[in-house]
């Protein structure tokens, strides 16, 4: 059975972490109460708590013991929760990312399209079709995990993962639709890249996105591709 | 300041500091060193502030020929060190100078040594620390390990008036035998019937350990009936214990974020120096503690830290 709870559920993760949990599915529902709570945490760090990390259903915060508690933090939640619904969380922040489909960059569009019954523009028209809410960045750096993607090209991942799949990477792996920031080995369908660096290190905010953002896919030419490409290693 | 050559990298050697926690809900771990008593002990020894940069190396450690006079100081595993053929005390300050080459072999006891120089060691800051990130290819020397040939630089730094040592009451013991203590959660309540079997059985250490996490080898735990195997992906931290389907825990440690297995416990942060010195082959055992003695144990750690610290800085 899956639920949204009532008051937030904390969850001890060590000395120095506690989970605050508002349900257990992944739901819009519960990830709008996320999306506020860290709003409302990060616009005002509560003393002795070090970070919040926003996930699906469940927020983290590492806080030093030496300057709260769990018990304290708690209290402070559920204060703040009463509050919740009095703060103006920003509209999601729309971030578009150019991806070059198929061919070279994308050779697993034709098994999405073969898998969906379906053509290869067809594919390409349903996966821009969504504006998909980045639930949690994990796994690697600036790696999101993207709610809604489209029943219609949900499809398995690859039977053999590739050992190397280059960073801009765009892909599907069952209900999961995302980007493979930087190189990795990987089992998704892969049906496009993106120019754009998702992680650059050497700048002073190194990625396009936080939780809670939008993933715009729009699909560009190759010309396209290789000036934004040119731009960005410049 | 040029400071050392590396003449043989040893098996993993890494410059870290105490981790880059500014990006962790990106997707960037923290790294950092993973035995952070040793790494803070070994900046002390040389008056360095408690975070500088210093070498992490596992295992077999490297062989380096100095290229300047300096102030010295290895923690951690035992790595029967020398100095021109010379044996090196460990937890002390030595000073070494131009032409000296220091050589750290297999470690004998522990797993992993650190090795603190004056000033503490000069890599660029990366988003906010001078960690070596394997998997991002960021922070200490080209987001990679050392190989033979690299040159390192130090910070500016003043050097000791007199060498300082850790006195030996101080200095952990390192056995194959390592007793962890860790609270129960996050999801304890999916091994209700697991649970006294995790904490009172002894593991082994696979090979599979390293700065991601630590396999372990023994009576399998399972999942009650009615939980699910995998649970919607979370957050983690350093000292999380994962359950996969196997029953067999997983430490997890400091070069990941994220993580879809439940997790029967957590070893306690000070604790966390313990399994970094553990061995492939060592016998490991979870010791349940409640919330309120981990922060105890926490709140004694802080105290210690700190008289160490004025005990070493007054050593004149």
């Amino acid at each position: 059975m899956s639920h949204i709870y009532d008051k937030p559920r904390i969850r001890i993760s060590g000395d120095r972490a506690i989970l605050v949990e508002y349900g257990d599915v992944i739901d819009p529902a519960v990830n709008e109460k996320v999306r506020a709570m860290t709003t409302l945490l990060k616009g005002n760090l509560p003393e002795g708590v070090e970070a919040v990390i926003p996930a699906y259903r469940n927020l983290s915060l590492l806080y030093d013991p030496l300057a709260t508690s769990p018990e304290k933090l708690l209290s402070l939640l559920l204060e703040l929760e009463a509050r919740l619904h009095e703060v103006k969380i920003p509209a999601a922040r729309i971030v578009e990312i150019p991806v070059l489909y198929g061919g070279e960059f994308g050779p697993d569009i034709e098994v999405v399209a073969e898998h969906s019954g379906l053509t290869v523009e067809q594919v390409i028209a349903i996966h821009t079709a969504t504006d998909y809410p980045i639930y949690m960045i994990g796994f690697t750096p600036g790696f999101c995990y993207l709610g809604g993607l489209d029943k219609r090209i949900h499809t398995p991942r690859r039977k053999t993962p590739r050992m190397l799949l280059p960073g801009g990477s765009v892909g599907i792996a069952e209900a999961q639709t995302g980007m493979y920031p930087v190189d990795s080995p990987g089992g998704w369908q892969i049906i496009g890249r993106t120019p754009l660096r998702l992680f650059a290190p050497e700048r002073e905010n190194p990625f396009l996105y936080e939780a809670g953002d939008r993933i715009r896919f729009v699909p560009v030419t190759a010309d396209v591709y290789d000036r934004i490409h040119r731009e960005e290693s410049a | 300041m040029d400071i050392f050559r590396v003449t043989s990298p040893g098996s993993f050697t890494t410059v870290q500091d105490r981790g880059r926690y500014s990006f962790i809900d990106r997707g960037v771990p923290p790294s950092g060193t993973l035995d952070l008593f040793a790494a803070r002990i070994a900046n002390l020894l040389v008056g360095n502030p408690a975070g500088a940069a210093v070498l992490e190396t596992t295992m077999t450690g490297p062989v380096l020929e100095f290229l300047d006079e300096v102030d010295i100081a290895i923690t951690g595993a035992d790595m029967a060190s020398t100095v021109n053929r010379e044996p090196v005390p460990v937890w002390r300050s030595i000073r070494v100078k131009e032409g000296d080459v220091i050589r750290l072999r297999q470690a004998k006891s522990g797993c992993r040594a650190y090795l603190a120089v004056t000033g503490g060691i000069d890599v660029p800051v990366v988003m906010g620390s001078r960690a070596t990130c394997i998997q991002a290819k960021i922070g200490g020397l080209e987001g990679r390990p050392l190989k033979k040939g690299d040159v390192l630089a130090r910070l500016p730094g003043a050097f000791l008036a007199k060498p300082r040592r850790l006195p030996v009451e101080f200095i952990p013991a390192y056995s194959p035998d390592v007793v962890v203590r860790a609270v129960a959660g996050p999801q304890d309540e999916a091994f209700a019937s697991g649970l006294e079997t995790f904490f009172s059985s002894v593991y082994e250490v696979t090979p599979e350990a390293d700065r991601m996490g630590y396999r372990l080898k023994g009576t399998p735990v399972y999942h009650d009936k009615g939980f699910p195997r995998s649970i919607i992906s979370e957050p983690t931290v350093p000292g999380n214990v994962q359950l996969p389907a196997d029953g067999q825990p997983i430490i997890l440690l400091v070069e990941q974020t994220t993580g879809g297995y439940t997790k029967i416990a957590t070893v306690i942060s000070t604790d966390l120096s313990k399994i970094a010195q553990a061995m492939p082959g060592n016998r490991l055992r979870f010791q349940q503690v409640t919330l309120e003695e981990a922060h105890g144990i926490y709140r004694e750690q802080a105290v210690l830290l700190k008289q160490i610290e004025t005990l070493l800085s007054s050593a004149r």
